[in-house]
């Protein structure tokens, strides 16, 4: 039996996670909608003067990015679980921190992307300027991954358990507090006129240190749900 | 003489120590109260700034610091627990975790009735009160997640995974959240920048040591309560002389 390497399994569960989320469209496009609901729901809450949705844009785009990521978590493990792959999963010799980090990115790349990709386009309904814009982006592109390693963890403790969705959320948003505030600060500094080093940079930190701990932290949780 | 400290990690032993430790802790923490709350109404003057509306810092400020520390000590004992599987050291972190959240809530509740007089808003998004209130929300998630869990085992190991994270993350938030609160508002009121008066500090300490020592005492209560819920199919429960009464 051949060994596989650590890249050759990472690749092999992101080929495979996304492939079944290809094969179920509605539910990355849901995310998707949601997020773009939520966002559109602002000014009609608070009302369409320009000043006001101006400076509000980056919070309410990166709360929209917290609550939509939120509602694909409960998805990320679910599935296998339930079919019994996650089992099989465990048993492999290889190492399932490695696995998971494989579904963290594959969640990322369906649930996340998406939500950056689309994040301009409302930005401009909120009359955003191209340079807020791009930070907003570059914030979110750094940030996204972050919620999904963190959820990751919340999806594994909460792994078949009822009322799993709003408890996942009760358990992940305060963590999420961090990232939501490096990168609104991130846009509220390009608007004012000072460097965005500093918030990209601790955005960038976090997400250096989910990538070393949250896979391992994560396949913890998975053992003690399973066990 | 070699002392077993692994006695008492024993949740048969431990309940009989606890027992026993709870009328001198609880007594202790009464008359602490009584004297530090003296002390606060009575004997310290009145602040020189704020009038007589500081008085509540005799309750406020024990409160904030016994919630962050139960917090620690709680994630302690859901590592002890994680990683040495022992019942008891579990078994502690959840009974923690209501008192944590009732002193954190506590400090909400009167942060809120001194910043109404002398802020003069019930709420200000001061980094303190906004860290505190996520403590608040650390603490649900860690009774919700033990909780909904109904395997008593799984729900200790799965609850002390969040506390570890969440401590892990408790300095990150306070400082994203102290940065956050200097980029939009500037500075913040702070208490008196002179000495405080010795009678202030001797009321605080006092009513501190009377908190800790009512967390101690709750604790104990509550951990009893817990070791004889899951330790009932025991031969040694069905022994215990308040148990066949």
């Amino acid at each position: 039996m051949n060994q596989l390497s650590i890249w050759k399994l990472l690749q092999l569960v992101i080929r495979r996670d996304l492939l079944l989320a290809m094969r179920r469209r509605a539910d990355v496009l849901t995310i998707l909608v949601f997020f773009v609901m939520v966002v559109s729901l602002f000014p009609l809450g608070v009302g369409p003067e320009m000043s006001m949705l101006r400076k509000m844009a980056p919070g309410v785009l990166w709360v929209a990015a917290l609550l939509a990521s939120m509602l694909s978590l409960g998805r990320l493990f679910s599935a296998d679980y339930l079919d019994g792959t996650l089992e099989q999963m465990m048993l492999n010799p290889q190492s399932l921190a490695v696995l998971v980090l494989g579904k963290m990115v594959a969640h990322w790349l369906v649930s996340g992307l998406p939500l950056v990709l689309v994040a301009p386009v409302l930005g401009v309904q909120f009359d955003m300027s191209v340079q807020t814009l791009a930070v907003l982006m570059l914030g979110l592109l750094l940030g996204t991954p972050i919620l999904s390693m963190l959820g990751a963890i919340g999806a594994a403790l909460t792994l078949g358990l009822r009322g799993g969705g709003v408890l996942l959320s009760l358990l992940v948003l305060p963590l999420c507090i961090p990232v939501l505030i490096f990168g609104t600060s991130a846009v509220d500094a390009v608007a004012s006129g000072l460097s965005v080093t500093a918030n990209l940079s601790l955005i960038a930190a976090l997400l250096m240190m989910c990538l070393v701990f949250t896979p391992w932290v994560t396949a913890q949780a998975l053992r003690i749900s399973l066990e | 003489m070699a002392i077993n400290w692994f006695k008492y990690s024993a949740p048969s032993t431990f309940y009989a120590l606890a027992g026993k430790l709870i009328p001198f802790v609880a007594i202790a923490a009464a008359i602490l109260f009584v004297l530090g709350l003296y002390i606060g109404f009575f004997v310290a003057p009145v602040d020189a700034v704020q009038g007589e509306a500081y008085r509540i810092i005799f309750i406020h400020v024990p409160a904030s610091i016994i919630s962050m520390f139960l917090y620690l000590v709680m994630a302690g004992y859901a590592a002890l627990g994680l990683i040495f599987n022992t019942r008891l050291s579990s078994m502690m972190a959840s009974a923690i975790a209501p008192t944590g959240a009732l002193f954190a809530f506590i400090s909400l509740w009167t942060g809120a009735l001194w910043g109404k007089p002398m802020w003069g808003a019930w709420w200000v998004w001061d980094a303190r009160l906004t860290s505190e209130l996520i403590l608040l929300f650390l603490y649900f998630g860690f009774i919700a997640l033990h909780a909904s869990i109904d395997d008593a085992r799984r729900a200790d190991k799965a609850a002390a995974l969040l506390a570890i994270v969440g401590s892990v993350n408790v300095p990150i938030i306070y400082f994203s959240v102290k940065w956050w609160n200097t980029l939009h508002q500037g500075s913040t009121i702070k208490f008196t920048g002179s000495t405080m008066h010795v009678a202030m500090q001797q009321g605080m300490f006092i009513t501190l040591a009377a908190c800790w020592l009512y967390a101690i005492s709750i604790t104990l209560l509550r951990v009893r309560s817990i070791i004889l819920e899951r330790e009932r199919n025991t031969q040694w429960v069905s022994e215990l002389s308040e148990v066949k009464a």
